[in-house]
C-alpha cells in the first residue's frame, strides 16, 4: 500500500511528472511548482470592484479600484468607459503607488511659530485651532467698506486649491468661504 | 521532426494537453507613442521594484533596457529622417520575447523556468535558486537576477492573469493599442496586414521583427514591428538561440557513442568468428 | 496632447489611421510631434500671429465657409463709426485709457438696436477711472465663461458683407498685415510650411468636412492667453467648424477637475455657474446686479433666476423676497483678489491666514520664491496634502534658508499639515475636459488622520457655527444662516456627497429634485447651487455615476455620465444643420429639424430650444429665450451669433492682435505698440521685469525659455515625484537644448546649466537634442530653451523648480501668469550656493539696468 502522502511524493519525483505529463524534457507541465499551479490574479480574490475616475488630468479615464480585505489591492482602467476604454497613462498607471504607496502621511503634523520642528497634534485639537484662527484673523481683518462703498467682506483670509477637489468640495469650500465673506477663494483653475 | 514540432506547439512539447492557442505579443512600434504606461502598468501588476534613477540622456530613455526590475522597456530614437525636416523620433516597448525555441528554458536546471500551457516562459520564484544560468543563456539580454533576492526575473506575460482570462497589464494600459495582446496566429496576421498597409502608405522602411518560424529562436511569442534595423532598436539583427547547437552536440556524442556501440558488437561479432 | 493627455490621444492616432491629417505647432518636437502627420516649429509666444496669418489667408483666398458665416456668425454686423483699429491706432484700439491702463469699450459696439439695453447694462457704474479700472480687473470679461456678455440684440447689419464698417470688412482690414512674410518673420515658420499648413485647414473644412484645434496651456499662460484663444475661434468660425461633429476648439485640461474648479468656482471672481462675483460699485443690491450682469436675448436673460436659486441654495429659509434673498450676505470685489495678489497681501500683512488644499505655490505657483516670502510672513498656514509638499516644508530647509536670507527660528508662521484622502477613500464627481461630470465612489476610508476635502471644510464650517452661535453680530448672519446641514456617514462622519450634489441640482418648493436649469425662477421657490449642474440628479438619480457601457450606446455615449449643461455633449450643436434646418451633409449629421416631429432631432441633446423651428423668427423687443430666432445657434450670446469681433466681454481688445511677451528678445514687427497695453502688471521688488526688444540691456537676456510637462510627471509633481515608479522614468529636473546653443554656450550633454532671469537663476542637467531647432527670426538665429516645470527640492526625484524664474506679469481677463514664452540667459555648470546664488540675480539686474519701472510701460 502506498498512502496519498508517499504518492503525491513520487508524483511529484520530476522524472515521474516528466513520463507521466508527456513533458520529456522537463520544459513545462512537469515541472510547474505548487504555487505556479494555485497562482490566481490577486484582483481574483478581490471582496469589491468599485468604479472611480482617474486623478490625474483631465480626460476622466475610467478606473477600476479593487479592494480586498478592507484594502486597495489594485487599480486597472475600467474597459466600459467611452472615454478611456480601459487604458491609462504612466500616471494612471500608478494610482495605486499614489494612494498606497510609502510616501504618504496619515498623521497631523504641527509646526508652532518660530518653531524649528514638527511636532505631534490630534486631528480634533487641529481643527478647532484652525477654527478659532479663522474667526479670529475674520474679524481682525474685516472690512466693512471700501472707498465708501459697501464690502462686507475679509481680506485676512485666502484659499488656493488644486483642480483635483471634487465638484462637492469646491461647492462646500466656496459657500462657507463666501459666507464667511472671505475673497482671495481662489483653484489651480485660475493658474 | 522534434524541432518542427517545437515551432508548432511549443506547449504541447512542454507535456500541456489541451491546452488553449498559445498566446503573445505583437508590439506595433508605429503607433507607440513612448509614454511608457506599459513600464509603469507592469510594475504595479506584479509588483516590480524600482530600478534606479539615472537620467541616462539616451533621449527620454531612462530605463535603459530590460532587466530583473524592467519587464517592460521603451526605447527612444533620435535620428535623422524623412518624417520633419530631417528628424524622426523613434519608440518601442520592448518585452521578453517568450521564444519558441527559449535557451533560459534549456539551460535552468532546477525547472524554474517554465513553459507555461499559453506557450510563454515564465520564471517560477519558489524553484528558481539563483543559479543564473538563463542570463547568459538569453540571446536578447532580457532575464536577469534581481540583487535584492537573487533570483532571476523576468515578464511572465501576466501568467496569472491569462490563467483568468485577463488581458497583461501592459497591454490593458497601453493608450494608443501600440501593444496587442492575443492568439499569436491571430497576430501574426493581424502584423502582416499592417506591414503590407505601411508599404502601400508609402513606408516601406517597415518590417516585423520576431514573427518568423524560421529565425533564429523559431519564432517569439513576442514579435515587433518596427520602422527600422532592429540593431538601431537595441534588439539583436539576427538572435540565435543559444542552445540551438545542444542537439546537434548531443547527436554527435548520440552518433560517437552508437560508433562505439557498434565497434563493440562488431568487435564481439568478429570475434565469434 | 501625445506627451500630456496619452489616452485622449488613442482617439488621434484612431482617425489618423482612418485618414485624418495630424498637424503639431509647437516651440518643441514631442511625442505629439513624433507621430503626427506635419510638424511645425515655432517661436513661443508668436501664436496669434500664426493665427491671424491664417486668418488673412482665408480671407484674402475667399475659403470661408460663407453660408455658415453669414448665418451663424456676427460677420454682417455693422459697427459703430466710433471705433477705431490696431489698424488706425499702430497696434491699440479705441478707448485705451493710458494712464490707469484700461479700456473704455464704449466705442467696441454694434450700431443700432438698443445701444444701451435697459437691460444688459454693462455701462461703468462710476466714472472715476481708478473705479472702472477696478472694474475692469474683476475678471468681468470671465464671468459667463460658457459664452454671453452685455451686446445688442437688434444691430444693423448688411448681408452683402460690403459695408466698410461690417465686422467681415473691419476683419480683413485687422488681419491684412498679417501676411507669410510676416509669419515667417515672427514665428520662424517658412512660408512653404506655413502655406501647407494653410492648404490642409482649408481643405479640410466645408460641408463634407471639419477640423478641430486642441490647445492647452500653450495658447493660455501668455498675456495675450485670451485673444490666442479668441483668434482660434475666429478661423474656427470662418471654417463653420463650430458646433459640429469633428469640429470645435477643445482645450485640454490637465487635472481631473480643473473644468469642475471652473464651472463651481473657487475663484475670486465668480459665484457657481458662471454668474459673476458681486462688485462694490454697480452690484450694491439684487436689482442692480440684475440689472448690470443680465443679457436682454437667450439664456443669460434668466440671470436673476439663476441667481436667486443660488442664495435660497445656500441660506435656505433665511433667504426671503423681502431681504432680497440674502443677497447682501455676499462680499464685494473692489477689483482683482487672484491668487497673485492674495501674495502681495500676504508680504503687506493683510492676509494672515492660508488654506492650500492640494496645491503647492512653493514650486508650483510663478515667482516661486515671492510665493514662500508670503508664505512666510503669514500668521498660520493650513495645508492639505497626501504627501509631504514643499509647501508645508518651506521654513525648515526652503531655499531662502539655504541662501541664509532667512532663518527657522525667525520665521512665525503656524503651520498645519492635514494628511488629506485619496480620489479611492472618497466619493464625489470630477469634470473632465468636455464638461462631463463622472462620480467616483469611495473604496475605502482613509487611514489615520487623512480625511476628504469634504470633511475638512464641513466640519471647520460645523465648528465655526457651533463657536459663533450665541453672536448677534450682524456679521455673523451669513454664517450662522447658511444651510449646513448633510447627512453624515461611517466611522469618520463623512458628510455624505451626494447630498451635496442635490443640492447642487437644487429641488423646487416641495423638495422634489429639479430637472432642468429652465425650471429656476426668480421668486425663491426653487433653490439650486449651481444652475449649469441642474439636471445632474433629475428624478433624484445620481446621473454622474451612469456607466452604461460605452460598447452598448451610440457614439456620442450619453448614457456615460453627465454633460452640462443638459447632458449636451457637443455645444451649439445647432450649427451642425445648415439654416433650414438640415444637416450640412450627411457625412457630418449630429442633430437636424424633424418637420413632421415638429422637434429637433439627432444623435445628441439638442442644444437649442428644442421645438422652435429653423424658421422662427422673433418679433423686434422679445426677450430672454423668446428671443432666439430659428438661425441662432449661440443660444448663450447676446445676438445668438458666433462672435468674428467681440463687441463685450474681453478688457483687451475686441479683436487678437500680436503683442510681445512681457519679455521678449525682439521688437514687435506689426505695430509701435510692444505689449499687450492692458496686461496686468504687479510691481514688486521681488517681481523684476527685464528690458524687452530694442531696449538696452535687452541681450543680458538673449534666449527664450518655455516650460511644459512630460508625460511621467504631473504639474508641480506632488502626485508624481514622490512615486518611485513615476520618478525613475524621469529621474532629473533637465533642460533641453539645441546642439547649436550648446556650442554657442559651451553646454555638455547631461552636463549642468544655469537658467537666470532677473528673477532668480536655477540649475539643470542638460540634454542636448535636436528636437529644439534654432528658428530664424527678424533676420537673427534664436535659441529656445525648454523646462519641464515638475521639480522641487523634496519627494523621490528632486531638483530645482522652474517658477523660480517666473515674473508675474497676467493676462488682463484671467490673470493668468505668462510662463510659456520668457527671455532667460544660460550658462554651464551649477548655480551658485549660499548668499552667492542672489549675488548672482542681482548683478544679472545690474547688468540689464533692471530699475522698478523696467518693463512697466504701456
Amino acid at each position: 500500500m502506498i498512502s496519498m502522502d508517499t504518492r503525491r511524493w513520487i508524483e511529484s519525483w520530476p522524472v515521474f511528472r516528466q513520463v507521466a505529463e508527456h513533458d520529456p524534457f522537463g520544459l513545462g507541465a512537469a515541472v510547474k511548482s505548487r504555487r505556479t499551479d494555485q497562482l490566481e490574479p490577486r484582483v481574483r480574490r478581490a471582496d469589491e470592484v468599485v468604479k472611480s475616475v482617474c486623478p490625474y488630468c483631465a480626460v476622466g479615464c475610467g478606473q477600476q479600484v479593487y479592494v480586498e480585505a478592507g484594502r486597495v489591492t489594485q487599480i486597472e482602467g475600467d474597459p466600459d468607459s467611452p472615454v478611456s476604454r480601459g487604458r491609462l497613462c504612466p500616471k494612471g498607471s500608478a494610482s495605486l503607488q499614489l494612494t498606497t504607496g510609502d510616501a504618504r502621511e496619515y498623521r497631523v503634523r504641527y509646526r508652532r511659530p518660530f518653531g524649528t520642528e514638527w511636532e505631534d497634534l490630534d486631528l480634533d485639537t487641529a481643527m478647532d485651532m484652525i477654527a478659532d484662527r479663522v474667526i479670529s484673523a475674520r474679524s481682525t481683518g474685516w472690512q466693512s467698506h471700501f472707498d465708501g462703498v459697501r464690502t462686507r467682506r475679509t481680506l485676512a483670509l485666502a484659499s488656493l486649491g488644486g483642480a483635483t477637489l471634487d465638484n462637492e468640495e469646491n461647492y462646500l469650500m466656496k459657500k462657507l468661504f463666501t459666507a464667511l465673506g472671505a475673497i482671495q477663494i481662489e483653484n489651480q483653475a485660475r493658474l | 521532426m522534434a524541432a518542427e514540432a517545437r515551432a508548432l506547439d511549443p506547449a504541447a512539447l512542454a507535456g500541456h494537453r489541451d491546452h488553449p492557442p498559445r498566446m503573445g505579443f505583437f508590439t506595433d512600434t508605429s503607433i507607440c507613442i513612448g509614454c511608457k504606461a506599459c513600464e509603469v502598468a507592469c510594475k504595479e501588476w506584479n509588483a516590480v521594484p524600482e530600478d534606479g534613477l539615472l537620467l541616462t540622456g539616451m533621449s527620454y530613455d531612462n530605463t535603459q533596457g530590460l532587466g530583473a526590475s524592467t519587464w517592460r522597456h521603451v526605447a527612444f530614437i533620435e535620428q535623422p529622417g524623412a518624417d520633419h525636416d530631417g528628424l524622426r523620433w523613434l519608440m518601442s516597448s520592448d518585452v521578453c520575447k517568450h521564444c519558441t525555441e527559449a535557451a533560459c528554458l534549456d539551460v535552468c536546471p532546477t525547472g524554474a523556468l517554465m513553459r507555461t500551457e499559453f506557450g510563454t516562459v515564465i520564471v517560477q520564484d519558489d524553484v528558481c535558486n539563483g543559479c543564473g544560468y538563463c542570463v547568459s543563456a538569453c540571446p536578447f539580454g532580457v532575464i536577469d537576477r534581481r540583487p535584492s533576492d537573487g533570483g532571476a526575473h523576468k515578464c511572465t506575460l501576466c501568467y496569472d492573469r491569462l490563467g483568468a482570462g485577463l488581458m497583461p497589464a501592459c497591454a490593458k494600459a497601453c493608450p494608443t493599442e501600440s501593444i496587442q495582446f492575443g492568439p499569436l496566429d491571430e497576430l501574426r496576421e493581424r502584423a502582416g496586414q499592417r506591414v503590407a498597409e505601411l508599404h502601400d502608405a508609402g513606408r516601406s522602411e517597415a518590417r516585423l521583427y520576431g514573427e518568423d518560424p524560421d529565425d533564429g529562436v523559431g519564432g517569439a511569442g513576442a514579435f515587433f514591428l518596427l520602422l527600422d534595423q532592429p540593431e538601431v532598436y537595441g534588439l539583436p539583427p539576427d538572435p540565435v538561440v543559444t542552445t540551438r547547437e545542444l542537439p546537434r552536440i548531443w547527436r554527435h556524442a548520440g552518433i560517437a557513442a552508437a560508433s562505439l556501440a557498434l565497434a563493440a558488437v562488431a568487435a564481439c561479432v568478429s570475434g565469434r568468428r | 496632447m501625445a506627451e500630456c493627455h496619452p489616452v485622449g490621444f488613442q482617439w488621434v492616432m484612431e482617425a489618423k489611421a482612418r485618414g485624418a491629417t495630424v498637424i503639431h505647432i509647437d516651440p518643441r518636437f514631442t511625442r505629439t510631434s513624433a507621430v503626427a502627420d506635419r510638424y511645425v516649429p515655432i517661436r513661443a509666444g508668436a501664436d496669434i500671429a500664426f493665427l491671424g496669418g491664417v486668418i488673412n489667408h482665408v480671407l484674402n483666398s475667399e475659403t470661408y465657409f460663407k453660408e455658415y458665416v453669414l448665418a451663424y456668425t456676427n460677420a454682417s454686423t455693422i459697427l459703430t463709426e466710433d471705433y477705431a483699429d490696431t489698424e488706425d491706432l499702430d497696434g491699440v484700439f479705441s478707448g485705451l485709457n493710458r494712464e490707469d491702463r484700461f479700456y473704455d469699450f464704449d466705442t467696441w459696439r454694434y450700431q443700432g438696436g438698443d445701444v444701451r439695453p435697459a437691460s444688459g447694462d454693462r455701462s461703468d457704474p462710476d466714472e472715476r477711472p481708478h473705479v472702472r479700472g477696478r472694474v475692469r480687473q474683476a475678471s468681468r470679461g470671465e464671468a459667463h465663461g460658457s459664452g454671453g456678455a452685455a451686446a445688442s440684440a437688434w444691430p444693423e447689419t448688411d448681408d452683402t458683407l460690403q459695408h466698410p464698417r461690417c465686422v467681415f470688412q473691419v476683419l480683413k482690414r485687422h488681419f491684412a498685415r498679417y501676411t507669410p512674410e510676416v509669419v515667417e518673420q515672427i514665428c520662424g515658420v517658412s512660408q512653404e510650411q506655413f502655406a501647407e499648413v494653410c492648404r490642409l485647414l482649408t481643405e479640410n473644412s466645408g460641408r463634407d468636412r471639419t477640423t478641430a484645434f486642441v490647445y492647452s496651456l500653450g495658447w493660455t499662460q501668455h498675456t495675450t492667453g485670451v485673444q490666442c484663444i479668441r483668434t482660434a475661434a475666429i478661423l474656427q468660425l470662418l471654417l463653420g467648424n463650430i458646433g459640429r461633429p469633428g469640429g470645435g476648439i477643445m482645450a485640454l485640461r490637465g487635472h481631473a477637475s480643473i473644468q469642475g474648479s471652473t464651472d463651481i468656482p473657487t475663484l475670486f471672481d465668480l459665484l457657481p455657474g458662471y454668474l459673476p462675483m458681486p462688485h462694490a460699485w454697480g452690484n450694491e443690491d439684487l436689482d442692480t446686479y440684475v440689472r448690470a450682469e443680465t443679457v436682454q436675448k437667450g439664456f443669460w436673460a434668466n440671470t436673476r433666476s439663476y441667481m436667486v436659486s443660488l442664495l435660497k441654495a445656500w441660506w435656505g429659509d433665511a433667504a426671503t423676497a423681502e431681504n432680497d434673498f440674502c443677497y447682501d450676505y455676499l462680499p464685494r470685489l473692489t477689483g482683482s483678489h487672484s491668487t497673485y495678489e492674495t501674495v502681495l497681501a500676504q508680504l503687506d500683512g493683510t492676509c494672515k491666514g492660508y488654506f492650500l488644499y492640494g496645491q503647492n505655490p512653493a514650486v508650483g505657483s510663478a515667482n516661486a520664491r515671492m510665493q514662500r516670502l508670503g508664505m512666510a510672513n503669514l500668521d498660520w498656514l493650513v495645508v492639505r496634502d497626501m504627501v509631504m509638499i514643499e509647501s508645508a516644508t518651506w521654513w525648515k530647509d526652503g531655499p531662502e534658508i539655504q541662501t541664509g536670507e532667512q532663518r527657522t527660528e525667525e520665521i512665525g508662521t503656524e503651520v498645519f499639515f492635514l494628511p488629506a484622502a485619496a480620489h479611492t477613500e472618497k466619493s464625489g464627481s470630477f469634470t473632465n475636459t468636455q464638461r462631463m461630470l463622472q462620480w467616483h465612489h469611495e473604496a475605502v476610508e482613509p487611514a489615520g488622520d487623512a480625511r476628504s476635502d469634504l470633511w475638512f471644510t464641513y466640519h471647520l464650517g460645523r465648528r465655526i457655527r457651533e463657536k459663533l452661535a450665541s453672536s448677534v453680530d450682524d456679521v455673523d448672519r451669513p454664517v450662522l444662516d447658511l444651510t449646513w446641514e448633510y447627512p453624515l456617514r461611517g466611522s469618520l462622519d463623512e458628510p455624505d456627497a451626494e447630498a451635496v450634489l442635490a443640492e447642487i441640482n437644487g429641488w423646487d418648493a416641495e423638495q422634489h429634485p429639479l430637472s432642468a436649469y429652465t425650471q429656476l425662477t426668480d421668486d425663491g421657490s426653487t433653490a439650486c447651487g449651481c444652475w449649469i449642474y441642474c439636471g445632474v440628479h433629475a428624478d433624484g438619480v445620481n446621473q454622474a455615476a451612469r456607466r452604461k457601457p460605452g460598447q452598448q450606446q451610440s457614439w456620442v455615449a450619453p448614457e456615460w455620465g453627465w454633460a452640462w449643461p443638459a447632458n449636451r455633449r457637443v455645444l451649439y450643436n445647432r450649427a451642425s444643420a445648415d439654416p433650414d434646418g438640415k444637416p450640412w451633409s450627411e457625412r457630418k449629421a449630429l442633430i437636424w429639424w424633424d418637420e413632421e416631429k415638429g422637434r429637433w432631432v439627432g444623435h445628441d441633446v439638442p442644444d437649442f430650444i428644442a421645438d422652435r423651428p429653423p424658421f422662427f423668427r422673433p418679433s423686434e423687443g422679445a426677450t430672454g429665450p423668446a428671443a432666439i430666432s430659428g438661425v441662432d445657434p449661440f443660444i448663450m450670446q447676446a445676438d445668438g451669433k458666433g462672435w468674428l469681433f467681440a463687441p463685450a466681454g474681453l478688457v483687451d481688445g475686441p479683436l487678437p492682435t500680436h503683442y510681445e511677451p512681457q519679455e521678449s528678445p525682439f521688437p514687435n514687427l506689426l505695430y509701435g505698440q510692444q505689449h499687450n497695453p492692458v496686461r496686468q502688471l504687479l510691481r514688486h521688488p521681488e517681481n523684476r521685469y527685464q528690458p524687452s526688444g530694442d531696449q538696452p540691456g535687452a541681450d543680458v537676456f538673449p534666449y527664450v525659455t518655455t516650460t511644459y510637462r512630460l508625460t511621467e510627471h504631473h504639474t508641480g509633481g506632488g502626485m508624481s515625484r514622490f512615486l518611485p515608479y513615476l520618478a525613475e522614468l524621469q529621474p532629473a529636473f533637465f533642460c533641453e537644448v539645441s546642439p547649436q546653443l550648446a556650442t554657442e554656450r559651451g553646454l555638455e550633454h547631461l552636463g549642468w546649466a544655469t537658467v537666470v532671469t532677473a528673477r532668480s537663476a536655477i540649475e539643470a542637467r542638460v540634454l542636448v537634442t535636436e528636437r529644439i531647432r534654432p528658428l530664424e527670426v527678424q533676420g537673427r538665429t534664436l535659441h529656445q530653451v525648454g523646462l519641464p516645470w515638475h521639480w522641487g527640492p523634496n519627494g523621490y526625484t528632486t531638483g530645482d523648480a522652474f517658477n523660480e524664474l517666473a515674473h508675474l506679469a497676467l493676462e488682463p481677463n484671467v490673470h493668468i501668469q505668462e510662463v510659456k514664452a520668457m527671455a532667460c540667459d544660460i550658462r554651464p555648470g551649477r548655480r551658485p550656493r549660499g548668499p552667492a546664488l542672489r549675488e548672482l540675480v542681482r548683478r544679472y539686474q545690474e547688468r540689464a539696468g533692471i530699475t522698478d519701472e523696467t518693463g512697466t510701460e504701456v
